[in-house]
C-alpha cells in the first residue's frame, strides 16, 4: 500500500534521514519506533510530501507520490495527523472536522462519515459547537484523528498520539486506531511509547540516528532484548 | 458648540459614514495580517488606482456609474491576485518583514505608475445617489453617506456569512491559524493567499470608490484612509476581523465628536493619539487576542 525506496532527507541539519526503505502493506499497522531525534517525524514529512527527501521514491498504490504536493497527496487517500495534534484552536469542532474533508466532492459520504466520527469518539458531539482550543488534550487528540479520517484515507499517518496523555486516555485512543484498521484503513504509527504500539502493531521498524536498525512482527520485537532494553525500559 | 441630542446624533451618523470606510479598509489589512502575517501598506494605494480605473470607464468609455463600480472592483480583485502572485509568492517563507518592504515599495511603484497613467492632477468623482438629505432619526445623512453605511453593513455581514459557512472560508481561517497543518488537510495553501488578497482588494476597492466624492481623485486620495484604516485595525486589535470592523466605527464616531466638540483641527491628531493610548493600555488591541501562530 505505502512503500519507501531508499529515502535520504535533511530537515534542519540534525533530523537526517540516510536511506531508509520499508513498507506498510494493506489492511496492516506498522509502526515505527525510535527515540526523539531518530527521524520518525522527518519521516512522516517526506510521505505526506511536506519536505523533500534528497534522494529515494515513495509509492502510495504502486504510483509514484515523492514529489507531489502535500494537497495533493491527500486528495490521492493519504493524511499525516501531525505530531501535538495541530488542531485548528479558534475553530469549532465540527468546522476542524469539515476542514478534514476538505478535499472532497461528495457530499453525502462526508455527512456519513461525520456520523461515523461522532460514534467513534462521542465527546466530539457533544462538544461539536466548542471552540477547539479549548478541549483537553485527549479531546484534541481524537478530534486531530478524526479529522485525519474525514478526508476518508485509505493510509492515516500517526505522529505520536500518545503525547503528553493520561494512561487511561492513551489506552481509548489505542482502541480506536484498532478499530480504524479494522475497517478497513491502513496506519503507519509512529511512537515513542514502544509498549503500546507494539501490542497493537503487525510489523515494527526500529529508527536510530536516520536508519533502520532492526525490523520484524512485533511479537518477535517485543521479545527482542534489545528492543526491552532500549525502549520497553 | 451647543450640546443638544439632535448635534450628537449627527455627528454621529456622519461619523458612522467615514468610519465605515475605515472599517472596510482595516478589514483588508487585519484579513492580509491573519493569513500572511505582513501589513499590506499599499492597500490604499490599490484602491486609488482602482478608483482611477472606474473614473477612466466612466469618462472615456462612458460607461454608466455602477457599471463602472463593478468593471473597477473586478479590476481591483484582480490587480490583487496579480500583486500576491508576481511580488509576494517568490519570497513566500521569508521574515514577515521582507515581505513589508514590498509592500511599502509598491506604495511608490503604484503611486509612480497612477501618476504617469492617469496624471498628477485631482479630479472629481461623482456620488452614487444624488438629492437632498434624508433624515434619520433627528439627524440629516446625505444619501451617499447613507448608502456607504449599507453598502459596508451589507458586505460584513456577507463577508461573516461566508467566514461562518462556506469550506473557502473555513478553510482561510485555518490558513491564518496553521499553515502546515491546512497543507495536510488539503488546502492549497497559494490559492487561499490569492483569495485573501483578492477579497483584500476588493474592499479596498469599494471603499476608495465611495470616499471618492469626498476626497475628490488623485494618487494621494487614500493616504489619509490608509492611514486611518491602519489605526482602526490596532483600535481592534489587529488579530480580530469584527475589531476590524468595530475599530473602523468607533474611530469614524470618535474623531467626528472630537472635530464637532473640540475642534477639527483636532482630528487627525486624535487618532494617532488614539492609537499610542491603546498600544500602551491594551497592546491587543480592543478586540484582539495574543496571537500564538503556527507556521
Amino acid at each position: 500500500m505505502l512503500r519507501l525506496e531508499n529515502i535520504s532527507a535533511a530537515y534542519h541539519a540534525s533530523n537526517v534521514l540516510e536511506g531508509i526503505s520499508f513498507e506498510v502493506p494493506e489492511g496492516s499497522i506498522v509502526t515505527l519506533l525510535g527515540s526523539n531525534g531518530a527521524g520518525k517525524s522527518t519521516t512522516l514529512k517526506v510521505i505526506s510530501g511536506l519536505l523533500r527527501p534528497n534522494q529515494g521514491k515513495v509509492y502510495l498504490n504502486d504510483s509514484e507520490i515523492t514529489q507531489r504536493r502535500p494537497e495533493k497527496i491527500v486528495a490521492y487517500g493519504l493524511v499525516h495527523v501531525p505530531e501535538g495534534r495541530r488542531i485548528f484552536p479558534e475553530l469549532t469542532v465540527l468546522e476542524n472536522l469539515k476542514i478534514g474533508s476538505y478535499t472532497r466532492q461528495d457530499k453525502t459520504t462526508v455527512e456519513k462519515d461525520l456520523d461515523k466520527m461522532y460514534e467513534y469518539f462521542p465527546v466530539l458531539k457533544d462538544r461539536k459547537a466548542q471552540i477547539a482550543g479549548t478541549l483537553s488534550g485527549g479531546e484534541q487528540q481524537m478530534l486531530a484523528i478524526a479529522r485525519g479520517l474525514m478526508s476518508n484515507p485509505k493510509v492515516l499517518l500517526l505522529d505520536e498520539p500518545s503525547l503528553g496523555l493520561a494512561p487511561i486516555i492513551v489506552q481509548e485512543i489505542f482502541e480506536m486506531i484498532k478499530l480504524i484498521r479494522e475497517e478497513g484503513t491502513t496506519i503507519l504509527l509512529v511512537e515513542q511509547n514502544a509498549f503500546q504500539a507494539l501490542s497493537i502493531a503487525d510489523y515494527g521498524y526500529i529508527l536510530e540516528n536516520g536508519r533502520i536498525v532492526l525490523q520484524g512482527p512485533c511479537s518477535e520485537l517485543k521479545e527482542n532484548e534489545e528492543v526491552k532494553r532500549s525502549y520497553l525500559g | 458648540m451647543v450640546f443638544s441630542f439632535a448635534n450628537l446624533s449627527q455627528q454621529v451618523i456622519s461619523g458612522l459614514a467615514t468610519g465605515s470606510i475605515y472599517a472596510l479598509g482595516a478589514f483588508g489589512l487585519v484579513l492580509i495580517f491573519k493569513t500572511m502575517d505582513t501589513v499590506n501598506f499599499a492597500q490604499g494605494k490599490m484602491a486609488m488606482v482602482t478608483a482611477f480605473v472606474a473614473w477612466t470607464c466612466m469618462n472615456r468609455f462612458h460607461m454608466p456609474y455602477y457599471l463602472a463600480f463593478i468593471v473597477a472592483v473586478a479590476f481591483g480583485a484582480l490587480l490583487g491576485i496579480f500583486i500576491e502572485r508576481v511580488f509576494l509568492r517568490p519570497v513566500q517563507g521569508s521574515s514577515p518583514l521582507t515581505l513589508i518592504i514590498i509592500t511599502l515599495g509598491l506604495v511608490m511603484i503604484l503611486e509612480g505608475v497612477a501618476g504617469w497613467i492617469f496624471g498628477f492632477d485631482t479630479k472629481n468623482y461623482p456620488v452614487a445617489v444624488k438629492g437632498d438629505p434624508l433624515t434619520v432619526l433627528t439627524a440629516k445623512i446625505s444619501p451617499h453617506n447613507l448608502l456607504i453605511i449599507i453598502v459596508t453593513l451589507v458586505i460584513m455581514a456577507g463577508i461573516y456569512l461566508f467566514f461562518k459557512y462556506t469550506m473557502a472560508g473555513i478553510a482561510i481561517r485555518a490558513t491564518a491559524q496553521d499553515i502546515t497543518t491546512s497543507y495536510l488537510m488539503g488546502i492549497n495553501v497559494s490559492r487561499i493567499f490569492s483569495t485573501t488578497w483578492a477579497v483584500s482588494a476588493i474592499l479596498g476597492a469599494i471603499a476608495g470608490i465611495l470616499i471618492a466624492p469626498v476626497s475628490f481623485l488623485s494618487t494621494t486620495m487614500m493616504d489619509e484612509v490608509q492611514l486611518k484604516a491602519f489605526s482602526a485595525a490596532v483600535l481592534g486589535g489587529f488579530t480580530s476581523l469584527g475589531g476590524a470592523v468595530v475599530g473602523g466605527l468607533l474611530l469614524g464616531v470618535l474623531e467626528n465628536l472630537v472635530a464637532g466638540y473640540i475642534s477639527p483641527e483636532f482630528k487627525t491628531s486624535f487618532a494617532f493619539g488614539l492609537i499610542i493610548l491603546v498600544l500602551w493600555v491594551k497592546p491587543s488591541g480592543l478586540l484582539g487576542t495574543v496571537q500564538r501562530k503556527k507556521v
